[in-house]
């Protein structure tokens, strides 16, 4: 849409208190469009390798287990339960429930308490079998 | 057809009857990941390793390539939907056509190689 520049905007980002749901849903947005680029190519990536052969699956895997490779690991698996939670979130924000102020900051809070939680959980047990 | 103002070009003409059709898709492929991603992070968790022989020997079943394939069009189709309302709100005229032409391109492309992969190593394309 063409904005006459010459009018003022009324604030609206810049004038509000951060809140845990302000967060999450900006969180929302930016660990899908994480997901969709980086993490779909991390798939689209492994399972091409896998079809290749041995080697490329090999290089695959050299990038993969260097230590960068291990910090995007652990940044789509927070990315990952976080988008799920306030994905389930959204789902019930949609049927018109939990708009109290409070139920709404305690959802918006329990989202990132699953997706840590999860992480802290998942790379333990993987570090345990290793 | 009016001519005059907008209400008048409207009426008679109706809606495009697709309004809630790119939300509900949102929702009913989100559901899917729910399960779909459920399940297969759940299987990865169950791999003894990654090495290529074990995953290889994974994909190489009906009973978890299909649900690879489905799991691979269910993401696909429900990123290709949240980035296309993203480049709605953030672009505007020909750089929001041009990124949404992109934007399908690469979920497209990026869908079909990886179900490929999968179909290929299920056809016993590749040696264990």
């Amino acid at each position: 849409m063409a904005r006459n520049s010459a009018r003022p905007l009324s604030p609206h980002l810049t004038i509000w208190k951060w809140g845990p749901h302000m967060l999450v849903s900006i969180l929302h947005r930016i660990t899908g469009a994480g997901m969709a680029t980086v993490g779909a190519i991390a798939l689209v990536w492994w399972l091409a390798a896998a079809a290749n052969g041995p080697e490329a699956y090999e290089t695959f895997l050299s990038w993969a287990t260097w230590w960068p490779g291990y910090v995007v690991a652990i940044g789509l698996t927070w990315v990952f339960f976080q988008h799920m939670a306030s994905g389930v979130r959204h789902l019930v924000l949609d049927t018109g429930a939990g708009y109290e102020l409070r139920v709404n900051k305690l959802g918006a809070l329990a989202t990132m308490i699953f997706s840590t939680t999860l992480t802290a959980l998942v790379w333990a047990l993987i570090l345990v079998r290793h | 057809m009016g001519t005059g103002t907008g209400i008048g070009r409207v009426r008679g003409l109706g809606s495009a009857k697709s309004g809630t059709h790119h939300w509900w898709l949102q929702r009913v492929t989100a559901a899917g990941n729910l399960l779909l991603l459920t399940w297969f992070v759940v299987s990865l968790f169950r791999l003894p390793s990654f090495d290529h022989k074990t995953v290889v020997q994974w994909i190489d079943s009906p009973f978890v390539a299909v649900p690879l394939i489905l799991m691979i069009v269910n993401v696909f189709w429900h990123f290709r939907l949240g980035l296309q309302v993203v480049l709605e709100d953030y672009e505007h005229g020909a750089t929001k056509i041009a990124g949404i032409i992109l934007l399908n391109f690469y979920a497209i492309g990026g869908a079909a190689l990886a179900i490929f992969s999968v179909l290929k190593i299920l056809f016993g394309g590749v040696p264990a």
